[in-house]
């Protein structure tokens, strides 16, 4: 029988995530936008705010009874699990030789609020950190000790291609624990269930009520998400169409609108790219330092004589074609989860849906 | 656990001037030895300025001396050329796929090296001096823009004094002592006389003249898939992890820097992938 904790009681949980010393970090609203931040107590949740996105748009609008009722942000899990900056190693000089020390041990983590998509994006930055061959330390410690908390989607935003990518809006595997809002006559509650053993002692220790009515409740509410869905991409054949496309007319024509930004692939939640640079002080002490990084950017391909993408086109290019087509080649799934941050969050309203449905099918330029 | 990201210090032992802006370093490798495979790479990082991808141009049989030859190009290849014996640098590695020397065994091989490309083959040429007798003819066809670029100047000599071998030099440019060929390096290949049921072709240089190399190779019946260039993109990681080496779908740390023109022939036809 479903278990549900009333909404009175949502404090308990962010008591118990946090139980450990662990940071529980969920949706907050800051300046305009759900961002992902540490919250210790319920009132600093984005409670009673709902989202609108579009292309190049993104609004949060008030008046939402729900805690969770706000889809997605800027940020996602790889905000927290491969962070935008961070120390890889330190040095200090030793004589004529250096000696190496590891950076600091990584915040033990609770991501609270997570989606369909953003469980799915964990899975994509799994194969990419964890599963080709050499794990990246700083991912794999932080990712190890993390508690996944999702939420069930109840609509989608109208950037949302998440079922055509077959990533949501169900969220049905990868979590801890799933939440299902629920507000009806019996009143506010979120259904609790466990999809591990750690979710599972968790919800033990929660002042859960048994809920009959309530066993189809993620069910119900993803299917409502999935009938609201309009969006979708035309994935079959796409990666040889794509890739039939490389030099086709349309890689121009969107670098007359892309901005160059890199924009996409910052609030892109499986873009992994990152550049390493060292950091001194006066000290004489040195570190390397990674931070996230673009193919967007000139730089990213420089070497002796000059970046071997220099025309923004090619580097559009390589954008759209990895995400849908050599991450098929290099890691046997698609590199979009269909979440849509790129296009609510790219300031010209470039949809990758449409660029993608164009590109691909745009007539081969002959030589 | 070893955490890849981090290097293992090592004292330069030796350093010898090739150019004027190419340096070849040899490394004491004793505490850590670097087995490496011919065509292999290493990240070598000079402390608080950065970090570079350098080929190991040694010899694969001696892995406690780590021989890099490397050009003073920017801004952390021009300090670590400064470096003199008993300096350190971080080492990682070795990284990447090698030259298909032991698929080679059998064939005759062509070594076809231009400018600094001669680096990353040197040890691919070591190991069929060491190794003759599993292979057929064994070519090294090198170019370079003058005799002052040419790298291992006295050891081509000696490659070149053997009955075993066969090694060809030409310059872009001669000098008044020249008395070597003039032109591209596609011209030894032409004039190689060889026979492509049974050869092997691996070059290292600008994408250009590989191109050329390979072009010409194809045109004389050597089979694509018999034909491997080693790329250069630029590394920040060298474990498959940065994204920055893609190229079409391959990463070039990993599934490079040496590729057979059947894979990747098709890219260079395209710019910018
Ligand atoms: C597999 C492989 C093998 C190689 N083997 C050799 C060899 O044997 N010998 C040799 O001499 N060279 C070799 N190279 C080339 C060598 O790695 C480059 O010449 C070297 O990286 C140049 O570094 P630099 O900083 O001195 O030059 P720069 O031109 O100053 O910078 C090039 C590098 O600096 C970084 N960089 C510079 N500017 C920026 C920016 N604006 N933003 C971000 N990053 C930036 C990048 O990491 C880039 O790779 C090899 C390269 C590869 C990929
Ligand atoms: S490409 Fe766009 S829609 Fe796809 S996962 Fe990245 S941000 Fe989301
Ligand atoms: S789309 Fe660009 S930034 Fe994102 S993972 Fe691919 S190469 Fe890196
Ligand atoms: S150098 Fe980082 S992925 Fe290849």
């Amino acid at each position: 029988m479903a278990r549900a904790l009333p909404i009175t009681h949502l404090q308990a949980l962010l008591d118990r995530l946090g139980a450990d010393g662990r940071t529980v970090v969920g949706p907050v609203a800051r300046d305009g936008a759900v961002v992902l931040e540490p919250v210790r107590i319920v009132d600093e949740l984005a409670q009673g705010w709902r989202d609108e996105q579009a292309p190049g748009r993104y609004r949060l609008v008030p008046g939402e009874p729900r805690v969770f009722g706000a889809l997605l942000g800027p940020q996602s899990p790889k905000t927290w699990l491969y962070p935008a900056k961070l120390t890889l190693f330190r040095a200090e000089r030793d004589g004529a030789s250096f000696r190496t020390t590891s950076p600091d041990r990584p915040p033990r983590l609770a991501l609270l609020g997570l989606r369909a998509c953003d469980l799915a994006a964990i899975r994509l930055q799994d194969r990419v950190l964890l599963g080709s061959g050499v794990e990246d330390p700083a991912y794999a410690s932080r990712r190890r000790e993390v508690l996944l908390v999702a939420v069930q989607c109840h609509r989608s935003a109208e950037t949302c291609f998440c079922a055509s990518m077959d990533t949501g809006p169900e969220v049905s595997s990868g979590y801890d624990l799933r939440l299902t809002e629920v507000i009806d006559e019996r009143g506010h509650r979120l259904v609790v269930e466990a999809g591990s053993e750690a979710g599972r002692a968790i919800a033990a220790d929660l002042p859960l009520v048994d809920v009959p009515h309530d066993d189809d409740a993620a069910s119900r509410q993803a299917a409502e998400a999935r009938a609201g869905q309009s969006k979708s991409l035309r994935t079959e054949g796409l990666r040889e169409r794509l890739l039939d496309a490389l030099r086709g007319p349309h890689w121009d024509e969107v670098a007359t609108r892309c901005l160059g930004c890199a924009g996409c692939t910052m609030v892109c939640p499986t873009c992994f790219c990152t550049a390493v640079a060292d950091v001194t002080d006066a000290t004489g002490a040195a570190e390397r330092v990674r931070r996230w990084d673009s193919c967007f950017h000139t730089e990213f391909t420089h070497v002796h004589g000059g970046p071997t993408r220099a025309e923004l086109a090619a580097r559009y290019r390589q954008w759209l074609t990895h995400k849908l087509a050599t991450w098929h080649d290099q890691f046997g799934t698609s590199g979009c989860v269909g979440c849509g941050r790129c296009t609510t969050w790219c300031p010209a309203g470039i949809d990758l849906v449409a660029e993608a449905e164009r590109a691909a099918t745009a007539e081969r330029r002959t030589e | 656990m070893n955490d890849p990201w981090v290097p293992v210090p090592m004292t330069i032992r030796s350093r010898r001037q090739e150019t004027s802006d190419t340096v070849t370093f040899e490394l004491d490798a004793s505490a850590a030895p670097v087995r490496f495979r011919p065509g292999q790479f290493t990240m070598l990082w000079r402390y608080g300025l950065g970090e570079v991808a350098i080929s190991v141009s040694g010899d694969p049989r001696e892995p406690e001396r780590l021989v890099h030859t490397i050009r003073a190009v920017g801004a952390v290849t021009r300090p670590i050329t400064q470096l003199r014996p008993g300096d350190v640098l971080g080492v990682r590695g070795p990284f990447g796929r090698p030259w298909p020397v032991d698929e080679a065994e059998g064939s005759d091989v062509v070594l076809v090296a231009g400018g600094l490309g001669m680096a990353p083959l040197r040890p691919a040429w070591l190991h069929l001096l060491a190794n003759r007798e599993r292979y057929g003819r064994v070519l090294l066809l090198v170019g370079a823009r003058t005799p002052a670029d040419l790298l291992f100047p006295d050891q081509l000599g000696a490659w070149r004094a053997r009955f075993d071998t066969e090694v060809q030099v030409t310059v872009d440019r001669a000098d008044a002592g020249w008395r070597g060929p003039i032109g591209v390096v596609t011209r030894l290949l032409e004039r190689a006389g060889l026979d492509p049921a049974r050869t092997r072709v691996m070059t290292c240089g600008p994408e250009v003249m590989m191109k050329f190399v390979a072009r010409e190779a194809l045109r004389q019946g050597i089979p694509a898939d018999r034909i491997a260039v080693s790329m250069e993109r630029n590394m920040q990681c060298a474990i498959g992890v940065c994204g920055h080496c893609q190229w079409g779908a391959d990463f070039v740390c990993r599934d490079g820097p040496v590729f057979g023109w059947d894979r990747v022939g098709a890219r260079f036809a395209v710019a910018g992938v």
